[in-house]
C-alpha cells in the first residue's frame, strides 16, 4: 500500500494521574482495511478510542486524519470529519423511539452535507430514511421493533443501533468498541457479515473487541495492546504465535481454544 | 451576620497595624464561623450525596428550639442548648426517614424536597411571628479582653475554640470509629459499601442526624452573636453552599480551607467595601468556582468527572 | 407464576385512534375529530375566556400575574426535561427582562409593546450570555449556578446602588388598555405553549432530548452539545424575559422583587403539580396554583408554606403530576382482571 494512511496514530501517551493508560502507542490505518485491536481488560483499548475521537485529551502525541492533525480537536468536530465510535455502554436515546434515534445524526452538520448513509441527510423525510437504515442492519420493517422506545430494546439491538447511529453519519471510519460483546452466538453470526459487507461498501473499520474467533475471521490487521503499550502488530496467524502475546493472554482459554482450531 | 460592622470597623482607606490585626483576628473567627455553618451540610453531601437546602432552616429553628426552652419554659441555659441539638437530631432522622429516602438518588428532587422543607419550616416560623429583632439569645461568657490593643469579645473567642475542636473532632471521627470509617466508605463508593455489608440507608440516617446536629450546634455557638431573625436561615444555607462548592465535596481540608479563604475575603471587602459586598463576595465564589474549576478548589478527579 | 390468593391487576387499553408513530392519527368520524380537539378547544378558549369571566379588576390583575408565572413555567419544563438542564433562574429572566424593560420605557421612552419585545431578544441575549460558561455543568451544579445569579445581582444593584438601588425604578409607562394588557400576554402563552410543544417534536427539538438523555453520543454523531444548550438556553430565557419585561409594564415599577426567589421556586412546584414534561400539565399547574396563592395572601407568609407543603406531597408521593394522570385517564380503558 502506498497511498498515504487514512488514520495515523503517532506516539499517543495518556496519563490519569501518575498511571499511564497509554504508553507510546503508534499505528496506521489504510482505507477500506479492518484493524482488530485486542487486549487484556484494562489494557486501554477503550482510552484509545476517546483519545482518537476526542472524547479525552492527549498527555503527548498527535492523531491524523487524511493527513491533517486531528488531536485536540473537540469531539463533534472529529465525527464531523467522518471519524465516528461506537460506545462500549451503550448509549442509545432511551426516551425516544429507535428509529427516532436515527433522525439525531442525520440531522447532524455531517449528514446533511454528505447526504448521510444511503441520503437522507439532504432529502427526504428523515424518518423514513432512519427506517430503511434499521432496516438493512436487520430490524424488521414491518414489526414493531423500529418503534419501539429505545429503553425496550434487547442488548442485540441496541448495538445495531449504536452502529446505525454511526452510519447514518456517511462516516469514513466507524470505531467499534466491543460489538460483539454481550450478544449470543447466533446473534454475532449475523453481525459478522455485516461487517464484511461495510468493509465492500468502502467503510475503514477499527473493531476492539473480545470475542477473538469471531475478530480473526473479519480483521484484515490486528494489534494487540497490553497495560497501555503496543504489544506488537500482524496478521491473525503471527499474533496467535506470538509467545508475548500468549503471555498476556496467559490462562485465558479463549485464545488455547482459538489457537487450536488454527 | 455583621461581626464587626457593630464595633464600627468601617471603610477605612489604607492599612495600619491595628486594621491588619483587626483583619486577622475577625478573619479567623468568621472563618471558623463559616466552617461551623458548612460542616452540617458537607457532611450530609459528602456521605449520601444529598444536598440537603433545608440546612439553614434547621440552623435557624434550632435558635428558636433554644429560645423557648430557655426563655418560654425556663430551662438551664446549657441544658436548653443540649435538648435542643437532640430535638434537632430527631428532625433530621424524621426528614430523612420520611420524605428524602423516596427521592433519594433523584438529584433535582432531593434539591426541590429539602428546599420546600426548608421554606415551609422558615416561611412557617416568619407566619408564626418569629421576626423582627426580639429574640435573642444571651453570650456565654460576658465581657471582652484585649488583643494587641484590638478588643475582642469572649465569646467570640469560645466560638473559636469550640469551632477548632469540632473540626477536629470530626476529624478524628471520621477516621478512627466504626461509624465514621463506615460514613467515609459510604462516600467513597456507595455500592461497594453495600457490598461490605453496609446498611446505606441507615448510614444515610446516621449521617443526616450528624449533619443537623452541627447546624444546631453551630447555631447555637453563633446565634448569641446577633438577632435570631428567618433571613440568616437563608444565608446560612449560600454560605454553606459556597464552602463546600469553593472547597469541592466531600473534602474536609478543602471545606475548611475554603472557609478560611471565603472568611477572610468578606472580611476584606466588609473593611475596604463595605458590608453590602459581603454576601457578593459569597455569591460570586460559588459561580466562579464552578465555572473555572467544577471540582473545587480541593476537590478530586473523581468529582470532576461526575459534575462535567 | 401462580398467586396464593385472588390477585387483580389494572389492565389498560388505548382509546385512542393514534397510529403507530405519534403524531398521525387516522380519523373515521366526528366523534374521534371531537375525541382529539375538544381538550385543545377547550384549554385555547377557557384561557382566551378568562378575563371576561373575571369579577374585579383585581382578579383580571391575577390573570396577568398567571400568565406570566405560566412563562416561566414553560420556560422551566422546557429546560429541565426536553435539555436536561435544571434551571433554577426563572427569577434571573423576570429580572433582566424587567430592568431592560424599565430601562427602554425610561430613557428611550419607547412604548409597551415595542420595549417588551426588545427586552425579551436584548434579555434573552444578556442571560444567555451570563449561562454560556456553566452549560458544561450538570444536574445539580447548573441549579445552583443558576439560583446564585438573581441572588447575586439583586445584591450587586443594592450595593452598588445603580439602577434605583433598592428603590427600583419608577413611573414606567402602562398599556394602553386593560383589554390590550390582558390579552397580549395570554396570546403570547398560548404561542409559547404550542410552539414549544410543536419545537420538541422536530428535528430540532428531537437534539434537544437527545442532549438531555444522552450527551455524549450527540458528540459522537457530530453536533456540539454547547451549541444545542445555548439554542434551548436562548429560547427559555426569551420566555421569562418576556414574563419580566410584561411585569414591569403592569406594575410600572421595577425594583430588586423582580430578583425574588417566588420567580424562581412557584414555576418548580407548578410544574411539579401539572406533571413534568407534558408543556401543557405544567401550564395548567401555574393556573392552578398561582389564583390558590393569591387567595391565601391575607394569611401572609402561610401561603409559601402551603405551596411548599404541595410541592412536597406531590414530590414525594404522586410525581406524575395532574396532567400525565389524566391523560392517561383519557388515552386508555382502565378495568380491573382477576391474575
Amino acid at each position: 500500500m502506498n497511498a498515504p494512511p487514512l488514520l495515523q496514530v503517532n506516539q499517543v501517551t495518556k496519563a490519569f494521574g501518575g498511571i499511564f493508560a497509554l504508553n507510546d502507542v503508534s499505528f496506521d490505518l489504510h482505507e477500506g482495511e479492518i484493524l482488530g485491536i485486542i487486549g487484556p481488560n484494562g489494557s486501554g483499548k477503550t482510552t484509545l478510542v476517546n483519545c482518537i475521537t476526542g472524547f479525552i485529551d492527549l498527555t503527548a502525541g498527535e492523531v491524523l486524519f487524511r493527513g491533517r492533525v486531528i488531536s485536540g480537536k473537540p469531539a463533534h468536530k472529529i465525527a464531523d470529519m467522518g471519524v465516528t465510535r461506537t460506545f462500549q455502554i451503550m448509549r442509545p436515546y432511551f426516551s425516544l423511539p429507535a428509529y427516532k434515534n436515527l433522525v439525531i445524526p442525520l440531522f447532524a452538520p455531517r449528514a446533511k452535507r454528505t447526504g448521510g448513509w444511503r441520503g437522507g441527510g439532504k432529502l427526504g423525510d428523515r424518518n423514513t430514511v432512519s427506517i430503511d437504515i434499521l432496516e438493512e442492519l436487520g430490524f424488521e420493517r414491518e414489526s414493531f421493533v423500529p418503534y419501539k422506545m429505545a429503553s425496550n430494546l434487547p442488548t442485540g439491538y441496541l448495538k445495531r443501533l449504536e452502529l446505525a447511529r454511526c452510519l447514518a453519519l456517511n462516516p469514513e471510519i466507524i470505531i467499534c468498541d466491543e460489538v460483539f460483546s454481550g450478544l449470543s452466538m447466533s446473534e454475532i453470526a449475523s453481525m459478522v457479515p455485516l461487517m464484511e459487507r461495510l468493509q465492500m461498501e468502502g467503510i475503514t473499520l477499527i473493531m476492539i473487541e473480545h470475542r477473538l474467533r469471531e475478530l480473526f475471521r473479519v480483521a484484515n490487521r490486528i494489534m494487540v495492546l497490553n497495560f497501555g503499550e503496543k504489544l506488537m502488530e500482524g496478521t491473525a496467524e503471527e499474533v496467535m504465535a506470538d509467545e508475548k502475546v500468549k503471555e498476556a493472554y496467559f490462562g485465558s482459554e479463549e485464545v488455547e481454544e482459538v489457537m487450536e482450531h488454527a | 451576620m455583621t461581626f464587626s460592622s457593630e464595633r464600627g470597623l468601617g471603610r477605612s482607606q489604607y492599612l495600619t497595624m491595628d486594621i491588619l490585626i483587626e483583619i486577622l483576628i475577625y478573619g479567623s473567627v468568621h472563618s471558623i464561623t463559616l466552617a461551623l455553618m458548612a460542616l452540617g451540610f458537607a457532611l450530609v453531601y459528602g456521605t449520601c450525596r444529598v444536598p440537603n437546602f433545608a440546612h439553614g432552616a434547621l440552623y435557624i429553628i434550632n435558635g428558636f428550639i433554644v429560645w423557648s426552652f430557655l426563655r418560654a419554659w425556663g430551662l438551664n441555659y446549657f441544658l436548653s442548648i443540649v435538648f435542643a441539638i437532640i430535638v434537632i437530631g430527631v428532625m433530621g432522622a424524621l426528614i430523612y426517614q420520611f420524605i428524602l429516602i423516596r427521592v433519594r438518588g433523584m438529584a433535582i428532587s432531593e434539591i426541590i424536597a429539602s428546599y420546600a422543607i426548608g421554606l415551609a419550616i422558615l416561611e412557617g416560623l416568619r407566619w408564626g411571628g418569629f421576626k423582627g429583632m426580639t429574640y435573642t439569645l444571651p453570650t456565654f461568657i460576658q465581657g471582652s479582653i484585649f488583643i494587641a490593643g484590638v478588643p475582642v469579645d469572649l465569646h467570640r473567642i469560645v466560638v473559636l475554640i469550640c469551632g477548632a475542636a469540632l473540626v477536629g473532632f470530626l476529624w478524628f471521627f471520621t477516621h478512627y470509629t466504626r461509624i465514621g470509617l463506615a460514613l467515609r466508605g459510604m462516600a467513597q463508593d456507595e455500592r461497594a459499601a453495600l457490598m461490605l455489608g453496609i446498611d446505606s440507608d441507615r448510614m444515610a440516617v446516621v449521617a443526616m442526624v450528624f449533619g443537623s446536629m452541627l447546624a444546631g450546634i453551630a447555631a447555637a455557638l453563633l446565634l448569641p452573636l446577633g438577632n435570631i431573625v428567618v433571613e440568616t436561615g437563608y444565608n446560612v444555607l449560600i454560605l454553606a453552599i459556597a464552602v463546600c462548592i469553593v472547597g469541592g465535596l466531600g473534602s474536609w481540608m478543602g471545606a475548611v480551607l475554603a472557609a478560611l479563604l471565603i472568611g477572610f475575603a468578606q472580611i476584606l471587602t466588609e473593611v475596604y467595601l463595605g458590608t453590602h459586598f459581603k454576601m457578593v463576595v459569597a455569591l460570586l465564589a460559588i459561580i466562579i468556582t464552578l465555572i473555572l474549576r467544577p471540582s473545587g478548589l480541593f476537590g478530586r478527579q473523581k468529582e470532576l468527572e461526575e459534575r462535567v | 407464576m401462580k398467586a396464593q390468593h385472588e390477585q387483580r391487576r389494572k389492565e389498560r387499553l388505548d382509546r385512542g385512534i393514534k397510529v403507530r408513530s405519534d403524531g398521525i392519527y387516522a380519523l373515521m368520524s366526528w366523534r374521534e375529530l371531537c375525541y382529539l380537539v375538544l381538550p385543545r378547544l377547550v384549554l385555547i378558549v377557557g384561557i382566551l375566556m378568562l378575563p371576561l369571566l373575571m369579577p374585579t379588576m383585581y382578579w383580571q390583575r391575577v390573570i396577568s400575574i398567571v400568565c406570566i408565572y405560566a412563562l416561566l413555567t414553560l420556560s422551566f419544563d422546557f429546560l429541565a426535561h426536553f435539555v436536561g438542564l435544571v434551571s433554577l433562574g426563572g427569577a434571573f429572566f423576570i429580572g433582566t427582562g424587567g430592568y431592560l424593560a424599565a430601562i427602554l420605557n425610561q430613557s428611550l421612552g419607547l412604548p409597551p409593546l415595542l420595549s417588551i419585545p426588545l427586552a425579551t431578544v436584548i434579555g434573552a441575549i444578556i442571560c444567555t450570555l451570563f449561562l454560556l460558561p456553566c452549560l458544561p455543568l450538570r444536574g445539580v451544579y447548573f441549579a445552583i449556578v443558576t439560583l446564585m445569579y438573581p441572588l447575586l445581582l439583586m445584591r450587586v444593584i443594592e450595593a452598588l446602588n445603580i439602577l434605583g438601588g433598592t428603590d427600583g425604578i419608577v413611573g414606567i409607562g402602562s398599556f394602553a388598555n386593560r383589554w390590550v394588557e390582558q390579552y397580549f400576554i395570554i396570546i403570547m402563552v398560548l404561542l409559547f405553549l404550542f410552539g414549544v410543544r410543536r419545537l420538541v417534536n422536530q428535528d430540532l427539538g428531537l437534539v434537544f432530548r437527545a442532549v438531555k438523555d444522552n450527551d455524549q453520543a450527540v458528540r459522537a454523531s457530530g453536533m456540539s452539545i454547547t451549541y444545542y444548550k445555548t439554542i434551548a438556553v436562548f429560547i427559555a430565557s426569551a420566555m421569562g424575559c418576556l414574563g419580566g419585561a410584561y411585569l414591569v409594564h403592569i406594575y410600572m415599577w421595577a425594583g430588586l422583587s423582580t430578583f425574588a426567589l417566588d420567580f424562581s421556586i412557584l414555576p418548580i412546584a407548578a410544574t411539579v403539580i401539572g406533571g413534568a414534561g407534558t408543556l401543557v400539565g405544567p401550564v395548567l399547574g401555574a393556573f392552578i396554583l398561582v389564583p390558590i396563592s393569591e387567595l391565601l395572601r391575607a394569611f401572609g407568609t402561610l401561603r409559601i408554606v402551603f405551596y411548599a407543603l404541595i410541592l412536597l406531597a406531590f414530590i414525594v408521593f404522586r410525581s406524575e403530576g395532574i396532567m400525565v394522570y389524566s391523560q392517561r385517564k383519557y388515552h386508555q380503558f382502565e378495568k380491573w382482571v382477576r391474575v
